[in-house]
């Protein structure tokens, strides 16, 4: 059991690790790397404070308390996936708007062009 | 250049495409020989081989879309260029030549004459015909029965991509429109409006040309997500409302 926590502490700092590190160079926006820290930093707090584990457990009805922190470490992994399914689609959508703007721009342009030439 | 329409019952006819250099040119010429006069847009949905450059040759005016969107956005981004240039209708038909443009006086008359705001080419109206596979029978045979209850009369070619659209409508799929395999969520759409459709016998052809997206895996997507599409364009229904006063205005 302690191996496990031990286990899920490690790998809450790792993430902490990478978030930062990517933030850090620029691959990651800090608007975006709020909620993977949120998760991270919860499942570190947790995987240390026994009493707290403890009490999670049995107010979600779990025996056991490490079964308990991974399903919550679930829980909210599958938020922030949610999360970004929103930001993503409405970035898609923001993308499909922005290049129908573009050609539509262009195929007026390429018309006023014509205009002008055969004008002249 | 087009510019916008002076005249009243202006219609504009678009082509999406989408590497369909081999039947692009000769689908535009149809549709010149049999719709002289009316402007023809092909939407290329950023094709890799000359597509465009067909198009363009066959006397069409090509708007080229910088990325790939797949065919909802393409057609979008056609009735968007209509609606912005003021057109009173707008008739979709495929680049892959499937078809038949000599049907365009027909259904631009359905949309002039009908009132509804939406013109279906079907080439099931006169009754059954030939599938072009059995997969896609099994699935238009499916979607009837699902749209049925929901559409509350029955439409025999759900998956047309050979439509005509009056203003009101160009209005709502200028700002939302579905984007992957648009035919069918677009019905639940109108629904959603209380908007009208009508159906019109016409002959559908096979490809001239390219191959068809559509596999046999993608079939079972298809069915899949159009099904999601609709239902969840079901469940944001509004209730029938009285026509809006756009819709009233077009007829």
């Amino acid at each position: 059991m302690q191996g496990l926590l031990n286990f899920l502490t490690g790998l809450s700092l790792a993430l902490i690790l990478i978030v930062l590190v990517s933030v850090r160079r620029s691959h990651t926006r800090v608007e975006y790397s709020v909620s993977w820290l949120g998760a991270a930093l919860t499942l570190l707090v947790l995987s240390r404070c026994r009493w707290l584990l403890n009490w999670l457990a049995s107010a979600i009805g779990i025996d056991s308390p490490p079964m308990a922190l991974l399903t919550l470490v679930g829980c909210l992994f599958l938020l922030v996936l949610f999360r970004l399914s929103v930001i993503l689609s409405a970035l898609r959508d923001a993308n499909i708007a922005l290049t129908q703007r573009i050609a539509i721009l262009e195929y007026q342009l390429e018309s006023v062009h014509e205009e002008s030439k055969s004008k002249s | 250049m087009i510019a916008t329409p002076r005249r009243k019952d202006s219609l504009l006819i678009i082509v999406p495409a989408f590497n369909e250099e081999a039947a692009v040119g000769r689908v535009v010429k149809e549709i010149h020989e049999a719709a002289p006069g009316v402007p023809v847009v092909v939407v290329d949905d950023c094709s890799k081989d000359g597509t465009a450059n067909v198009a363009a040759a066959a006397r069409a005016r090509v708007m080229r879309l910088p990325f790939h969107l797949g065919l909802g956005g393409a057609v979008q981004a056609g009735y968007r260029l209509a609606f912005e240039l003021g057109f009173d209708f707008v008739i979709r038909i495929d680049g892959d030549g499937q078809h038949d443009p000599a049907y365009i006086p027909k259904i631009y008359e359905a949309l002039r004459t009908s009132g509804c705001e939406m013109a279906i080419g079907s080439r099931f109206e006169d009754g059954p015909v030939k599938h072009s596979s059995f997969t896609r029978g099994v699935g238009i045979r499916f979607f009837r029965m699902v749209l049925r209850p929901i559409l509350g009369k029955p439409v025999h070619d759900p998956t047309s991509g050979f439509v005509g659209v009056n203003r009101a409508a160009l209005q709502v799929f200028s700002g939302s429109f579905p984007l992957e395999y648009p035919e069918i969520e677009t019905l639940v759409v109108l629904q959603r409006k209380a908007f009208r459709f009508v159906e019109v016998p016409c002959r559908m052809r096979e490809r001239m040309g390219g191959r068809s997206s559509i596999t046999a895996v993608k079939s079972l997507y298809y069915i899949f997500h159009v099904l999601m599409g609709v239902f969840v364009n079901v469940l944001k229904y509004e209730g029938r409302r009285k026509r809006t006063p756009a819709a009233r205005a077009s007829t």
